[in-house]
């Protein structure tokens, strides 16, 4: 397993209870209080590291190579997958994954970046990193679940929508604006869950929602910590600094209205318990999808409204009357 | 159709003001070195008339330049900022950036938005001013194009906007990023409802701008030489190690790969825009 410098604490006990569970092996004796005694501890020891994560500690939990991915929920969530392929103007882009299949006896659409486990996968998935294509793709999908009549799901986990000539050349911009004024008007439910990374305006390409759920240790940021700090200081390095600025985590975009909910992950992080992890993910979505319909029921018009709503509310200004106020005030 | 010629063309993409020099009545060209009356160089637009160098011009002077002589009405105006995040990079709080552009614009925000006459055409308009934090979209900014399109709707005029901006503001953190999706989600609205939405894209329309109601426009019109993209040129050049291609991201690179309708000097744009918009008006109605 990959260990993150701040998980290092766990690696002694996890040692010994290692060195214990081979000990009562090969001698054959009862160790068990022992090991349990320590297994607790380890657990405490994970609970307390991680419920005091700093907001640039989180962002490496979410990059974790060893953290579930969209295929692996696919395979979790829907056993009987079946995804399609083609933007149907250009060129297919598996950046970004979706597909048709039943989740808990309803038909779905997910859509999700792709993010690979390897180098191999990294390499045919461009890290998640989706041209044009993928968000072209991604739209296509969602009138098909219109057509169909079925949710969607967006699961989102990228740390940008990619950076390339030819994804200029084909129009990054177009693509994402155009995705970002289509989704509003996507007559069927769509519920997002951020699973990781949800890098700027690639991950809300496929963003809008009636729910935005996220996960515990995931991010979602207008600039990723490292862009932030190279443009304020000319010095990536800085960019633990940037993460705390920039308000990112769930619990920050909770607090400010942001999102609908924070999906509690398995002690230690996605990345420990995967397993756990899916199924919660697949509890709150199903538990969600109920809440939409028992909201709107099978008024498409309400359910539209109702999401250009939810993201009217997002906003905090004020008035330049207040201004002067506060100036005759003084 | 590109004004200038392949030996004379602007080098310099990013907005830059003229370079001052010891004479108050002489500024220097940023782009080709030479010196230019200032008066010459109001009287024709902010262009350099040496090389066709396109320096930015104020919201203000811009809406000058389209609307009918008092015929604007500000709308919104009273919308201003917070620092909802709490953002100090150490070197200035958000608030004293703030500040000081509203000093240095005369604006509270960095788009101006109202309603106006268009070579007699009543329109619902909106022009953001880079000056103000690099004409960077907020929660004001996205707010105000918000309001400004369903302003529209209700009236039932066509929407321009006149984008100059550099993408979403950092110092609002993922507030600053929602104001793309509120921005679309309302010029969708208004659009799929029939409005006529014309984008004019100036120097520059980057990042989070651009990839929300900028090209959402039913007609996109650039001005020449204008810098247009999603991400910046040097995040592009280190992630994929390439050289970029010549006129990477300009107006007339768009236009190339089909991503603009026209490209319009500054002096035929409110020609341009109402031409169109006769066309518009004297459309077949329904109703």
């Amino acid at each position: 397993m990959n260990l993150l410098p701040f998980e290092k604490p766990i690696i002694e006990i996890e040692k010994r209870i290692a060195e214990l569970e081979k000990e009562s092996q090969e001698k054959n004796i009862d160790l068990s209080s022992s090991i349990n005694k320590l297994r607790k501890e380890l657990e405490e020891e994970l609970e307390r590291i991680f419920s005091n994560l700093t907001p640039w500690e989180i962002v490496q939990v979410t990059r974790h190579p060893d953290r579930p991915k969209t295929m692996d929920y696919v395979k979790y969530l829907i056993p009987d997958y079946v995804y399609f392929c083609g933007d149907r103007l250009f060129r297919e882009d598996s950046a970004i994954f979706g597909g048709l299949g039943t989740l808990d006896n309803q038909t779905v659409m997910l859509i999700g970046h792709n993010k690979g486990k390897n180098t191999k996968e990294n390499l045919t998935f461009n890290f998640g990193m989706a041209n044009p294509e993928g968000y072209r793709k991604a739209l296509r999908l969602m009138h098909l679940a219109e057509k169909f009549n079925v949710p969607i799901i967006t699961l989102i986990d990228t740390s940008g929508a990619y950076p390339g000539i030819e994804a200029e050349e084909h129009g990054q911009a177009e693509a994402i604006a155009r995705n970002l004024q289509e989704m509003f008007l996507i007559n069927v439910p769509i519920i997002c869950v951020v699973i990781g990374e949800g890098g700027s305006g690639g991950a809300l390409g496929i963003g809008i929602s009636d729910k935005l759920l996220m996960m515990e240790f995931a991010v979602y940021s207008v600039i990723s910590p490292e862009g932030c700090a190279s443009i304020l200081w000319r010095d990536s390095t800085k960019a633990e600094k940037a993460a705390e600025l920039l308000k990112i985590t769930a619990k920050d975009l909770l607090n400010f209205g942001i999102i609908d909910k924070i999906i509690k992950e398995p002690i230690g992080g996605a990345h420990r318990n995967q397993k756990a992890a899916l199924q919660k993910v697949k509890e709150e979505i199903i538990l969600s999808l109920a809440e939409i319909k028992a909201k709107f029921g099978d008024s498409k018009e309400d359910l539209l409204s109702g999401r250009y709503r939810r993201f009217q509310k997002i906003a905090s200004y004020d008035y330049v009357s207040s201004k002067v106020a506060e100036k005759t005030e003084d | 159709m590109i004004p200038f010629s392949r030996n004379n063309e602007p080098k310099i993409v990013k907005p830059q003001n003229p370079i001052p020099t010891d004479s108050p009545e002489w500024v220097k060209c940023s782009n080709c070195k030479s010196l230019i009356y200032l008066k010459q160089l109001k009287e024709n637009l902010n262009i350099c008339p040496k090389c066709n160098y396109y320096f930015k011009i104020s919201a203000q002077e811009r809406l000058k330049l389209l609307i009918d002589e008092n015929t604007f009405k500000e709308l919104f105006s009273e919308l201003r900022s917070v620092d909802i995040l709490g953002f100090d990079d150490g070197k200035k709080s958000y608030s004293q950036k703030i500040a000081e552009s509203e000093e240095k614009t005369g604006l509270n925000e960095a788009i101006i938005t109202g309603e106006g006459f268009l070579e007699k055409h009543r329109v619902a308009i909106g022009v953001m001013e880079f000056d103000f934090i690099g004409g960077s979209m907020g929660v004001v900014v996205g707010e105000k194009v918000l309001r400004l399109a369903e302003y529209a709707l209700a009236e039932n005029i066509p929407l321009i906007i006149v984008s100059a901006s550099g993408g979403a503001r950092m110092q609002e953190g993922m507030f600053s990023l929602m104001q793309m999706a509120r921005t679309s989600g309302a010029i969708g609205r208004f659009r799929n409802n029939g409005g006529l939405y014309i984008s004019v894209l100036t120097n520059p329309t980057t990042g989070g701008v651009s990839a929300s109601f900028s090209f959402l426009g039913d007609i996109i019109i650039a001005e020449p030489g204008a810098l247009i993209g999603f991400a910046g040129a040097r995040v592009i050049e280190q992630t994929t190690k390439q050289k970029l291609p010549p006129k990477f991201q300009t107006a007339e690179f768009l236009l190339e790969h089909g991503f603009i309708d026209k490209i319009v000097e500054r002096k035929f744009l409110k020609k341009m825009l109402g031409k169109i918009l006769n066309f518009y008006e004297r459309g077949f109605k329904y109703s």
